[in-house]
C-alpha cells in the first residue's frame, strides 16, 4: 500500500459522490499466457490442392506482433500465378470428390473441423493474440470457440438444405472466393469457410496479411481432419492477391468482410459479371440509452461495445446517445469506468485492450483523434500507463460532438466513443439513422416494448437490446445500406451461397 | 358512327400521388402497331427522377409501417379496380398489337398477380422469418423489412403484366419505387397509374416515369438515395456494367432477373418479395 501511495496519480474521480479509489485499487501483478506450447514456423507457404507451396515468385512478408513490433514470422506472397493455381485446384475439387461426396459425408468433415478446433483451441487463441494483438481473454473465450461454434452449426445444415428453402431445390454454386479482415482472424475465416463447405462449395481465401497466422494453422488442421485436396485452399497477400481472386473468371462467388470503400471496389470490379457476392462492411452503430435503463449494467454495455477488441469491430457501437437527464451522470460512471480498463499486453490475462492491430492502422485512429479535436469535440482519455513498444491507443470519449463531424459519421476502428444527448426516443432514432451505414445498433431500456419500438425503427442489421457485440452461430449478421448485401450466420447465411433453383 | 370528336387522354407521369408533366417540358411520340400517331408521352429527365426519388423516399415510413393484413388489402384493392377499367387496357393493349384474347388473357394475369402477392403480404414473414436458438439468455429473432426505395426499369415488351409483376412483390414488401416504363409502350402504365391512384395506395409508393431508357438508365442506378435497382430484361453488356458500377456507389442491391414469358410460373414467387427485404436480427434480453 504505502508504495502505491508514494505513486503520482493524476486521475482524480470526476464527482465527489465517487466511491472509487483507483490508486490504490485496481494494481494487478502480471498474468501472461505462456506460449510455450506454441509452435510458430519460421515462414508459411501457400495451402493450395492440399499441399503446402512455395509461392511462384518465391516472394514472402513479414507478419510482426503488434504489441512489441517483433517479427513474429513470413508469410508467401501469393501472386496472379499462385491465385490461378489455387482456383484451378477448388475448382477440381468441386468437380471431384467433394461433389460426389453424399451431404452427410460432408457435413462430417466439417464437424470433425469444429472438434479439432476446441482441441487446439489454446493455441489459436494465443496465436491470435500474438499475431493480431488481441487480449488473450477475448480469444480465448470469443473468438476461438465461437470459430469452432460456427463449424458445428454448419456442419448439420450440410444434408439438411433441401429444409432450408420452401418451394427451392438448392445447389452448390462451385468455388467461392473468400477475402477476411484482420479484426477476428479466424473467426472471419469460420463465417465464411463453414457455410461455403456445408452447402457444397470448395473455397479459395485470403486471410488478411497482418493476421494470417492462425489461417495457416487452420489450412493444417485441413490437412489433418483429412479433407479432400483443393477444398479449403488459403492464399496469403495483401491487396492485391484479394484482387486478383475477385477478377479471377472462375470464381463464381466473392464474400468480403472489411471497409465499405473496399467493398465498393469490390462491388465495383464485379460489374457486369453474374457473380453472387456477400460485402460485410462498415459500421457507425449507434448505442441508444434510455433514461430508464440501469444505468451500471448499460455502462457496462457500453464498455463492451466499443473497447471489445480495441474498437477493431465493424459494428462497434462507436456512437452513444444518451437521453439528456441522465447524461452527465453516464459520462461521470464511463469516464470512472475507463479508469479501470487496462491497456497491455495481449497475452496478460488481465489485459482488457490489447494492441492496435497494425502500424497504419495506429495512424489512422491517431488521425482521427486529433480530427475530433480539430472539429471542436472534447476528448477524454484514461490516464492508464500502456507499454513503450508496440501500438496502444487509450481508451478515448469525445464529447460535445455534432451529428455532422467527421468522427460521428465516419468509421474510426478503434477505441473512440463520440457521445450525444437526446430528449426524445424519435430524436434518438433519427439520429441513430442518420450515417450511411445501417450494420448494428444498441437500445438500453428497462421496458420491453420500447426495445421492440425502437429496435424496428433502426435501419440497421442487428438490434441488440441491454447487450452488445454478442455473436452466435445461428444468428443471421450483415448490414443495411452501406454497411453490406446479404447476411452471414443462421439459416439466412445458407443463401450466400445457393443457387436456388 | 357518331360524328363526335373523341376527346383525347394526355399522357403524363405517376410521381408523388399526382400525374406531373415532365419538368423539362420534353415528349416523344408513341405509335400503334401500324406505325399510326397515339400520343405524346413525357420524356422525363434526371430532374423527374430526382423528384420521383423525394416522393418515394417521403412515402417510405408510412407505407412501410403500414400493417401487412393493410398492405394485403390494398394490393388487393388495386386488383378490384382493374376489373373496373379492363375494357381502357383491352383498348391500349389493342392498339399495341394484342388481339383482344390476348389483351384480355394479360390483363386477367395482372389481377391475379396483384392477388397473389396481396396474400403473401402476411405470409412471407412467417415463411423467411426465423427464430434462432443463440446459447445466451436471449430472445433472437430474425425478421425481413423492405430495403427501401427501389428503382425498377420494367419490362420493356410486357407492358401491362410485366410492369405489374414488378411492382407488386416489391410493394408487397413495404418498399416504395420509381418505375420506368416500357419506353415503346408506355401509355398502360399510366393508366395503371390511375388504377393505382384509385385504389388507396398511398401517393408516392409507386412512382411512375415515362421516357427515353438510354438516357435514364444512369439516374436509375447512381442517385445515392436509392437503396435498390432492379431489372428483368436482358440488356447489353456496355449497360449492364454501368448500372453495376454506379449502383457500387452507395451499395445498392441490384437484381436481375432474366423473364422473357411474364406468364411462367417462376416469373411470380415469394422469393421476388425476398429480393427486396433486408434481415434484422434482434437480440431481446431474457430474465426477471
Amino acid at each position: 500500500m504505502s508504495e502505491t501511495k508514494t505513486k503520482e496519480t493524476t486521475y482524480k474521480p470526476t464527482s465527489p459522490n465517487s466511491k472509487l479509489d483507483f490508486a490504490s485499487l485496481w494494481e494487478y501483478s502480471a498474468a501472461p499466457e505462456s506460449s510455450a506450447n506454441l509452435e510458430i514456423k519460421e515462414k508459411y507457404d501457400l495451402f493450395i490442392g492440399g499441399k503446402f507451396v512455395k509461392p511462384s515468385k518465391d516472394r514472402y512478408f513479414k507478419s510482426v506482433n503488434p504489441s512489441s513490433n517483433e517479427e513474429v514470422t513470413q508469410f508467401a506472397e501469393a501472386t496472379q500465378k499462385d491465385v490461378d493455381k489455387a482456383v484451378k485446384a477448388a475448382r477440381k475439387a468441386f468437380k471431384g470428390e467433394w461433389s460426389d461426396l453424399n451431404p452427410s459425408s460432408r457435413g462430417k468433415y466439417i464437424y470433425r473441423i469444429a472438434r479439432m478446433l476446441q482441441e487446439r483451441a489454446r493455441e489459436f487463441a494465443i496465436a491470435e493474440s500474438i499475431d493480431g494483438g488481441k487480449p488473450i481473454r477475448e480469444s480465448r473465450d470469443v473468438d476461438i470457440p465461437l470459430a469452432a461454434a460456427y463449424f458445428f452449426y454448419y456442419a448439420g445444415w450440410a444434408d439438411k438444405l433441401e429444409y432450408a428453402f420452401p418451394g427451392k431445390k438448392p445447389e452448390a454454386l462451385g468455388v467461392c472466393g473468400q477475402i477476411i479482415p484482420w479484426n477476428f482472424p479466424l473467426l472471419m475465416l469460420a463465417w465464411k469457410i463453414a457455410p461455403a463447405l456445408a452447402c457444397g462449395n470448395t473455397v479459395v481465401l485470403k486471410p488478411a496479411e497482418t493476421t494470417s497466422l492462425t489461417a495457416m494453422m487452420f489450412a493444417e488442421l485441413v490437412k489433418d481432419a483429412g479433407l479432400p485436396d483443393g477444398v479449403v485452399n488459403i492464399v496469403t497477400g495483401a491487396g492485391q492477391t484479394g484482387a486478383e481472386i475477385v477478377n479471377h473468371k472462375d470464381t463464381d462467388k466473392i464474400a468480403f468482410t472489411g471497409s465499405t470503400n473496399v467493398g465498393k471496389i469490390i462491388q465495383k470490379s464485379l460489374a457486369g459479371t453474374d457473380k453472387k457476392y456477400t460485402l460485410e462492411l462498415g459500421g457507425k452503430g449507434a448505442l441508444i440509452l434510455f433514461e430508464d435503463a440501469p444505468i451500471d449494467q448499460a455502462v457496462e454495455g457500453i464498455i463492451n461495445a466499443i473497447y471489445f477488441n480495441q474498437g477493431h469491430v465493424c459494428c462497434a457501437g462507436s456512437r452513444l446517445l444518451v437521453q439528456e437527464n441522465i447524461a452527465d451522470k453516464v459520462i461521470m460512471k464511463l469516464k470512472d469506468r475507463l479508469e479501470t480498463l487496462i491497456v497491455g499486453d495481449p497475452l496478460d490475462k488481465n489485459t482488457d485492450i490489447g494492441a492496435i492491430n497494425s502500424k497504419e492502422q495506429f495512424d489512422r485512429v491517431n488521425t482521427y483523434l486529433e480530427l475530433g479535436v480539430e472539429e471542436g469535440a472534447e476528448v477524454y482519455q484514461s490516464k492508464c500507463s500502456v507499454p513503450e513498444n508496440g501500438y496502444f491507443i487509450r481508451p478515448t470519449l469525445f464529447t460535445n460532438v455534432s451529428q455532422s463531424n467527421r468522427v460521428v459519421q465516419e468509421e474510426i476502428f478503434g477505441p473512440v466513443l463520440t457521445v450525444q444527448s437526446f430528449r426524445t426516443a424519435d430524436e434518438a432514432i433519427e439520429k441513430a439513422n442518420n450515417t450511411p451505414f445501417g450494420l448494428a445498433g444498441g437500445v438500453w431500456t428497462d421496458k420491453g416494448s420500447k426495445i421492440f419500438k425502437v429496435g424496428s425503427a433502426l435501419r440497421s442489421g442487428v438490434v441488440w437490446a441491454n447487450t452488445y457485440n454478442k455473436f452466435d452461430p445461428t444468428s443471421p449478421f450483415g448490414g443495411y445500406k452501406e454497411s453490406g448485401v446479404g447476411r452471414e450466420g443462421g439459416l439466412h447465411g445458407l443463401s450466400a451461397y445457393l443457387n436456388l433453383k | 358512327m357518331s360524328d363526335r370528336i373523341e376527346v383525347q387522354k394526355t399522357y403524363k407521369t405517376y410521381v408523388g400521388g399526382s400525374f406531373p408533366r415532365s419538368e423539362s417540358g420534353h415528349y416523344y411520340k408513341v405509335f400503334d402497331s401500324e406505325g399510326d400517331f397515339l400520343a405524346n408521352a413525357c420524356r422525363c429527365t434526371r430532374k423527374d427522377f430526382r423528384d420521383a426519388v423525394l416522393a418515394a423516399r417521403a412515402a417510405f415510413k408510412g407505407w412501410s409501417s403500414r400493417t401487412a393484413y393493410n398492405k394485403g388489402q390494398i394490393l388487393y384493392r388495386i386488383g378490384e379496380m382493374m376489373e373496373n377499367r379492363r375494357d381502357q387496357f383491352v383498348k391500349e393493349l389493342g392498339q399495341i398489337g394484342f388481339t383482344k384474347e390476348e389483351a384480355n388473357a394479360d390483363i386477367n394475369a395482372s389481377i391475379d398477380r396483384l392477388i397473389y402477392y396481396a396474400g403473401w403480404t402476411d405470409k412471407y414473414q412467417q415463411v423467411f422469418g426465423s427464430v434462432n436458438p443463440v446459447a445466451s439468455a436471449h430472445f433472437n429473432f430474425s425478421i425481413l423489412e423492405p430495403t427501401g426505395v427501389v428503382s425498377v426499369l420494367a419490362p420493356e415488351n410486357s407492358p401491362l403484366l410485366g410492369l405489374v409483376s414488378v411492382i407488386a412483390p416489391i410493394i408487397a414488401g413495404g418498399n416504395t419505387c420509381i418505375v420506368h416504363a416500357s419506353e415503346q409502350y408506355p401509355l398502360p402504365s399510366i393508366s395503371f397509374a390511375e388504377v393505382l391512384n384509385s385504389s388507396d395506395v398511398p401517393g408516392g409508393v409507386v412512382n411512375i416515369l415515362t421516357g427515353i431508357r438510354s438516357e435514364l438508365v444512369e439516374h436509375f442506378s447512381s442517385h445515392m438515395d436509392v437503396n435498390s435497382i432492379l431489372y428483368t430484361d436482358k440488356i447489353d453488356k456496355e449497360t449492364k456494367v454501368k448500372i453495376d458500377e454506379l449502383a457500387s456507389n452507395n451499395i445498392k442491391r441490384v437484381v436481375k432477373k432474366n423473364i422473357t414469358d411474364w406468364y411462367e410460373k417462376d416469373s411470380a414467387s415469394p422469393y421476388f418479395v425476398v429480393d427486396f427485404q433486408e434481415t434484422k436480427t434482434t437480440w431481446h434480453p431474457v430474465g426477471f
